[in-house]
């Protein structure tokens, strides 16, 4: 908070995102322990990532079903490939801060976690039980076909039959963890080309091409 | 339990560290005068403890918000609505949510750098329309100062010479983003007024602060202080001086008197070890947050003032107002696919409008400004959720590409207008509950008349139009009166004021119009509580020319030895 003069300012910039901007040390070692290093343990050790809340059926369903929504394409990786098993799981047990509620006052962070384990935990259950009734085994279990035909009666919510309304809402839920895995990962990041997170030295607004595209142009300088 | 007592006696004790403390630290240090100022969170320095270019992935969470940082884990506020052991309660049948910060610089940290004047209108409300009542200073009174923080600051935008929208010192705005254009394009159609915001963001070099570098994170806090924050422009050269001594986890409890009704000081707890300190000091300024404030007045209680200290109006916590809010947010086909490019610009929109109707052809007294942004943000924790909503759902490939087409395509419209006070909203002292250090909390009732239930319904309706004819979609139906037409409850914009008002009158204000108590002349508040009305806009810029008017007059009359 002292003054700041330029060849600071410079090496303040230059040295992102190492030290200056990064996290504390308890932070930067949760973080890089548990998605990007855990994997990268596991890969050199051979062991695998252990979650801390789905069980070891859960964990394995969770990465079928992630990969299924954002597969590996000529593009970019998957879901599993971008962590986002991994960041279920941790998700599954970071405590939210406390929340509004509709009817006024908070929902507290202990009950909203145990809300959002229960859907994870009683979704793929249900998952586990449709597929059981139509085919006599576990979604694990099931032939890709087989999978499919299950998740294409749930991923459509217009579309569902009415009876699948539980499963519409596991299915929206996984939906949305899932992409935000995927998107704020390396890989999603740099599949969605953003741009943006550097030092612009000088602002020059929209280039030709974005302006074009939505019919508007700078006045004149 | 024994009172530690500070040996030294300072010239002024200042309660807060944002930005009505922050800035009378600097007026009142550069003054002369000693100064000792306690903040009741932990030190905080942008430079070490903000997350400027963190990316996503460097967080487990994706900046999820969790308990200790409410608007998540890159913002730079540590705080939020609700803090561990320090509750506060509502009435029945009151919602109000409260924002507090615990952190030197309290929310300046992380705010939006909306930095608008209230204008010659904004002053003189009752006597335009005859509701609340008008301010006893006007813009005219207040014009030199914003002229002075515009100039010590920083602050970018454009001349317009519209009369209740001042103009001020600025440097050049940033050139809009596409979408802006487009927005603006049919703003021009409808005749919504649509200009070059102005945010306390530099767009030259200032000093020894840089410009922007654009990376559009200002509230993540700017590592090289290139926007307004109190610990990046106010503290550090009230450091200089040599004349400021800062208590960090110094929680406020009460202002303590003499036998002839002057402060003497304020006491405190000391966070870490829970003992009870007491600082002397010959003028106590309060800029806790209006609330705040008025919980402390309110709480200082003694033989000489039973209903608390500057609190023989009874209007201490009286005339509570937050602005009126909402937000529509709209998907857009013509901005899918959209061409990658660096839209970042600063932290905060390039352009906004700011009100521009005649409330007399309206049937709602008092006005709103329009906020918006979209576009390719950094893809942060919740981006593109609901997707369903848009394209139907599914999953594969196909959803895959979907998430592709669908970036940055939706822009969200925000309105902040003002709402009247009225007498069922206000806070007071809950007879029954304390804080863990002990402090009674505050109790907040809040209501909203239908002023600003018909005015949250003209915004519904300006936003959708501008959706509408932009050829999108609002991703959210039309609230129903029964729904309060979306307009958030109190307390949700964090644009708290008015609780501590100013006024001619001391039996219907608690300060007089230098922000002096009427009640205790060494006593003064410097944050949000004396405005007597809220405006269309965000109170910070006029939190922080009153509070330099305020340190100024103080400086005067120490120089006088009038206090």
């Amino acid at each position: 908070m002292s003054t700041i003069d330029r060849r600071r300012v410079l090496k303040l910039l230059g040295s992102a995102p190492a030290l200056g901007f990064t996290w504390t040390v308890a932070e930067a070692r949760q973080a890089h322990q548990h998605a990007q290093a855990a994997k990268k343990a596991a890969v050199k050790t051979g062991k695998a990532f252990q979650p801390k809340f789905l069980t070891d059926h859960e964990y394995k369903t969770v990465r079928v079903l992630v990969d299924m929504i954002i597969p590996k394409d000529e593009r970019s990786g998957s879901a599993t490939d971008a962590g986002v098993a991994e960041f279920i799981d941790f998700m599954m047990m970071d405590l939210p801060p406390e929340q509004r509620s509709p009817a006024g006052g908070f929902v507290s962070s202990d009950e909203q976690r145990t809300v959002r384990q229960t859907a994870m935990r009683g979704g793929l259950t249900w998952l586990d039980v449709q597929c059981n009734r139509r085919f006599n085994r576990t979604f694990l279990g099931c032939t890709e076909a087989q999978r499919k035909e299950v998740i294409d009666d749930i991923a459509w919510p217009a579309k569902a039959r009415p009876e699948m309304t539980h499963g519409v809402a596991f299915f929206n839920s996984l939906r949305d963890l899932t992409a935000t895995g995927f998107w704020t990962s390396k890989i999603g990041i740099e599949d969605l080309d953003y741009q943006g997170n550097v030092f612009v030295a000088e602002w020059e607004g929209c280039p030709e091409e974005a302006l074009k595209k939505l019919g508007v142009k700078y006045e004149a300088d | 339990m024994q009172i530690v007592p500070t040996p030294k006696i300072y010239d002024v004790c200042i309660v807060g560290s944002g930005a009505g403390g922050g800035m009378a630290a600097k007026v009142l240090t550069e003054a002369g005068a000693d100064c000792i100022m306690l903040e009741a969170g932990p030190r905080f320095d942008s430079e070490k403890d903000g997350k400027m270019f963190a990316w996503p992935y460097d967080s487990p969470r994706r900046g999820a918000a969790s308990p200790q940082r409410g608007f998540g884990d890159f913002d730079a506020g540590y705080g939020g609505w609700t803090l561990d052991g320090e509750p506060y309660t509502t009435a029945p049948g009151s919602q109000f949510y409260w924002y507090r910060a615990r952190m030197l610089g309290g929310r300046t940290n992380h705010w939006g750098r909306i930095s608008l004047r209230f204008g010659p209108h904004d002053f003189k409300r009752r006597s335009i329309d005859g509701l609340g009542d008008d301010w006893p200073i006007g813009y005219d009174d207040l014009k030199p100062f914003f002229d002075k923080v515009d100039t010590l600051i920083g602050i970018f935008g454009s001349k317009e010479g519209m009369e209740n929208e001042p103009d001020g010192i600025f440097m050049p705005p940033p050139k809009p983003r596409c979408y802006e254009l487009m927005v603006k394009k049919a703003c021009d159609k409808l005749g919504i007024t649509c200009i070059p915001s102005r945010l306390s963001i530099l767009t030259k070099p200032l000093g020894d602060r840089p410009a922007c570098h654009y990376c559009g994170q200002c509230g993540r806090s700017c590592s090289t202080h290139s926007n307004f924050s109190s610990p990046s422009v106010l503290i550090p050269p009230s450091l200089k001086t040599g004349k400021l001594k800062i208590v960090t986890g110094a929680m406020a409890r009460e202002v303590t008197i003499d036998k002839s009704g002057l402060a003497t000081g304020v006491s405190y707890v000391n966070t870490k070890d829970r003992r009870e300190y007491q600082v002397r000091a010959k003028i106590v300024v309060l800029a806790a947050s209006a609330c705040e404030s008025a919980r402390i007045l309110l709480n200082s209680k003694s033989t000489l003032f039973p209903n608390g200290l500057a609190n023989s109006s009874g209007v201490v916590g009286k005339y509570l107002t937050d602005s009126t809010g909402l937000s529509v947010s709209g998907h857009f086909p013509q901005m899918m696919n959209s061409v990658p490019h660096n839209e970042d610009g600063v932290g905060g929109m390039h352009l906004y409008m700011p009100w521009w109707l005649d409330n007399k052809k309206l049937d709602f007294p008092r006005g709103y400004h329009i906020e918006f942004g979209g576009g390719r943000n950094m893809p942060g924790y919740g981006i593109m959720g609901g997707i369903h909503r848009l394209n139907g759902g599914g999953y594969g490939k196909a959803l895959k590409n979907d998430y592709r087409k669908y970036y940055g395509a939706s822009i969200s419209f925000a309105g902040r207008g003002e709402m009247v006070p009225n007498k069922e909203t206000y806070c007071e002292i809950d007879p029954v509950v304390v804080d863990k250090w002990g402090i009674p909390v505050l109790r907040f009732h809040f209501k909203f008349s239908d002023y600003e239930y018909s005015q949250a319904k003209h915004m519904q309706e300006t936003f959708r139009s501008i959706i509408h004819d932009l050829g999108g979609t609002p991703t959210s139906p039309m609230p129903t009166r029964e729904q309060g037409y979306g307009l958030e409850p109190g307390g949700w914009i964090i644009h708290e004021i008015g609780t501590t008002r100013m006024g001619d009158d001391p039996k219907t204000s608690v300060l007089n119009k230098n922000c002096r108590a009427h009640d205790v002349k060494n006593l003064f508040v410097a944050d949000g509580g004396p405005f007597v009305s809220n405006a269309d806009k965000n109170c910070t810029w006029t939190i922080l020319a009153l509070a330099m008017r305020t340190a100024e007059y103080i400086a005067e009359q120490r120089k006088n030895g009038s206090v």
